[in-house]
């Protein structure tokens, strides 16, 4: 075999030797992580030749890794205990996750909910070694998730069984404390057991001007009948590079909905791996994002219908104001003998200036001959009768838009189940609009 | 000095001419109707009045209240004082009926430098002018104008027009496609804010709304100039002969 040398760039170098110096402290699964950073070192950083990163280059957007955040110190975590409130009464468990770091004391908040486990990462895989199995399980090879799993410094690991009260949601609040740029890699573990039932809000959020990277990855297992809703808000600092998986293994006769909604953050990739194991199950995904200034926001998304009679709707919404850009891409795929696959995808960009710009790849991969799937996309900018109408009863143009455009996204939005998370990111659209 | 003064408009759109020197005096107190064949210019001297972007003013003035209101926005009209009931009202997916009717009503508030009316204050006026004018209030719960029947439209605008009292209300056609009972609910809307300070125009192709809103002049459009002006009588005649009496030949010079 002809020796290849991969000729690295800053960000690759800094990870390996950072790899090199913190491997040997990184606590648990030792084999799993160095394996994971194996399959990162064959291909470095994803670029745009790699058809899944096409719109997304890190090896451009990602100029330098920045260092591993170290854990952050006990006053650290008590001045951030705050950290997602401001998201609004949520009336959600919310448990705080610093720098990739679960706070202390989340035990505290704990419920005497004898159905539901809340556990911090390595406690629980330190727990049984079988539980390492589900840290690789329905993993793609995708070269974020593997930098996450060799770098995985922590997390919350969810554990609902069917006698849950169910009462709360859970709210992981992530959050970056510091000052100066480091890199996060939270991990977290949902197993929502058969017929058990819950509702799971992330958040991100960080200081503004400080150039933070998160690379965070969460895995939800949704047994037979289980109902999983689940909401991330994206709010990071202004120059954070954000990085997100979230992988979904959903069985038969459950439904799954997840929402992304993403105002912040310098860059952000939002990959989402859904793959339906059994029959019957009804998912929807949908989002919204906002951007301006020079923000690149990018929605990847890979729906695995690998089971008969599923139902997937996706639908998402894109408003692109100044130089920012937006991307979609949705790949559908219908495994052989997956009949009555039921799969429709749409997206939609609202562009508000001449400078942004919108990507759009529906993808359909279908291997079975009985079933129906569809995708549209759409790019435009504000209709100029609707405005004038608004404008007509006197409504200025500022506002007039500001109506069309909380209409835009509150059709994805409205479509939120819980009521106060509804009101949070409609009051979240407001905030953005009236930063315009 | 009059309401409203038009003087030798003339208006194109996308370099095909549709008002050929328009003149038009409205003073409070009155109510005129325009009536003329279809192409004649109604709808376009509405949207123009209005502040509709695709028309070009090529020669002319609009003078309201004394202002050149061709120099203003759309929303700046409204806040004067303008209104245009749409021919067309436009559906607003999305948009509750409520949030738009307030936030017009607020924003002219706040342009005239009054104070906003906050939610209790403008629910109880909506509930109100609803009443007066006998509209369901179950239409407002719903989108601007979405899934709304052509009748619901019209009332709307109605609606719209009495919430927001305008010193001048321009009615395009507001009585097509309407039934009789839609018709009489447009009739008592114009028919209320009728005051010394107020005037209407009354655009419509039929007599038969002005046997409802009975004006006190009325003009013939045709060829995007007035022909005829006359009192409320013209309006049979026009019914009675139709608008070839009225029309005048083309001009070769043009």
């Amino acid at each position: 075999m002809a020796e290849v040398t991969l000729i690295k760039n800053p960000a690759e170098q800094q990870l390996t030797a950072e790899w090199q110096e913190a491997k040997a402290r990184l606590p648990g699964p030792a084999r799993l992580r160095e394996a994971a950073f194996e399959r990162f070192a064959a291909t470095g950083l994803p670029h745009r030749r790699v058809e899944e990163w096409k719109y997304t280059d890190l090896r451009v957007l990602m100029r330098e890794a920045k260092p591993l955040a170290p854990r952050p110190d006990a006053d650290v975590f008590a001045r951030l205990k705050d950290a997602g409130a401001a998201l609004g009464d949520l009336d959600a468990r919310r448990i705080v996750i610093a720098d990739g770091y679960l706070a202390p004391g989340w035990t505290d908040q704990n419920s005497h909910d004898p159905g539901m486990a809340i556990m911090e990462l390595f406690a629980w895989l330190a727990e049984s070694p079988l539980y390492v199995d589900r840290l690789s399980q329905n993993v793609t090879d995708d070269v974020a998730i593997a930098l996450n799993t060799a770098f995985m410094t922590g997390g919350a690991v969810i554990h609902v069984r069917k006698d849950a009260s169910n009462a709360q949601p859970i709210h992981l609040a992530h959050i970056f404390s510091g000052k100066t740029a480091a890199a996060t890699y939270p991990r977290s573990v949902v197993i929502v057991e058969p017929g058990a039932r819950l509702m799971l809000i992330e958040s991100f959020e960080g200081p503004d001007g400080v150039d933070y990277q998160v690379n965070t990855a969460l895995q939800i297992f949704a047994g037979e009948g289980a109902h999983v809703d689940h909401v991330k808000v994206t709010r990071e600092g202004d120059k954070a590079l954000h990085i997100s998986s979230l992988m979904a293994d959903v069985g038969a006769h459950a439904r799954f909905n997840t929402f992304l909604f993403t105002t912040g953050g310098a860059v952000t990739r939002n990959q989402l791996f859904l793959r339906f194991g059994g029959e019957e199950t009804i998912a929807s995904i949908r989002g919204a994002t906002l951007l301006n200034g020079k923000q690149h926001a990018d929605t990847t998304m890979v729906v695995d219908h690998a089971a008969v009679g599923c139902q997937s709707r996706e639908v998402f919404k894109t408003v692109l104001d100044d130089q920012s850009r937006g991307i979609f891409q949705g790949k559908i795929i219908v495994q052989p003998g997956a009949q009555k696959t039921d799969a429709k995808m749409a997206s939609h960009a609202l562009m508000l200036s001449e400078e942004a710009e919108t990507d759009n790849k529906p993808e359909l991969e279908i291997y079975a001959d009985d079933v129906q799937c569809g995708h549209g996309a759409t790019a435009g900018d504000l209709d100029e009768d609707l405005l004038f109408y608004l404008r007509a009863r006197g409504i200025p143009r500022a506002e007039a838009e500001a109506l069309l455009i909380q209409a835009f996204v509150g059709d994805a939005i409205e479509g939120i189940e819980h009521a106060g998370l509804r009101e949070a990111l409609m009051e979240a659209v407001q905030a953005w609009l009236k930063a315009r | 000095m009059p309401l409203l003064e038009i003087k030798n408009l003339h208006v194109e759109i996308d370099g095909k001419k549709i008002l050929n020197g328009l003149d038009l005096t409205v003073n409070a107190g009155e109510v005129h109707a325009i009536m003329g064949p279809n192409g004649s210019g109604k709808s376009t001297l509405a949207y123009v009045l209005a502040g509709k972007a695709d028309y070009e003013v090529t020669q002319g003035e609009v003078l309201f209240n004394g202002e050149n209101v061709l120099e203003m926005d759309p929303d700046e009209r409204a806040a004067k004082g303008v209104f245009l009931a749409f021919q067309y009202p436009i559906e607003i997916p999305g948009v509750a009926t409520m949030t738009f009717l307030r936030t017009a009503l607020n924003a002219q508030r706040k342009h005239r430098g009054e104070p906003e009316l906050n939610t209790p204050e403008f629910m109880k006026r909506v509930r109100e002018t609803a009443g007066k004018l006998s509209i369901n209030t179950e239409m407002l719960r719903r989108a601007v104008n979405v899934g709304f029947s052509g009748g619901e439209k019209k009332r709307n605008e109605i609606l719209q027009m009495a919430l927001l009292e305008p010193r001048l209300a321009v009615l395009d056609e507001t009585d097509s496609g309407l039934d009789i009972d839609a018709l009489k609910i447009v009739a008592d809307g114009v028919n209320r804010l009728r005051s010394p300070e107020r005037a209407s125009i009354v655009i419509t192709h039929y007599q038969r709304l002005l046997d409802y809103i009975v004006p006190d002049i009325v003009h013939v459009l045709s060829k995007g100039r007035i022909v005829k002006t006359g009192g409320k009588e013209l309006a049979l005649e026009l019914e009675a002969g139709g608008y070839a009496q009225f029309q005048e030949a083309p001009v070769a010079a043009e």
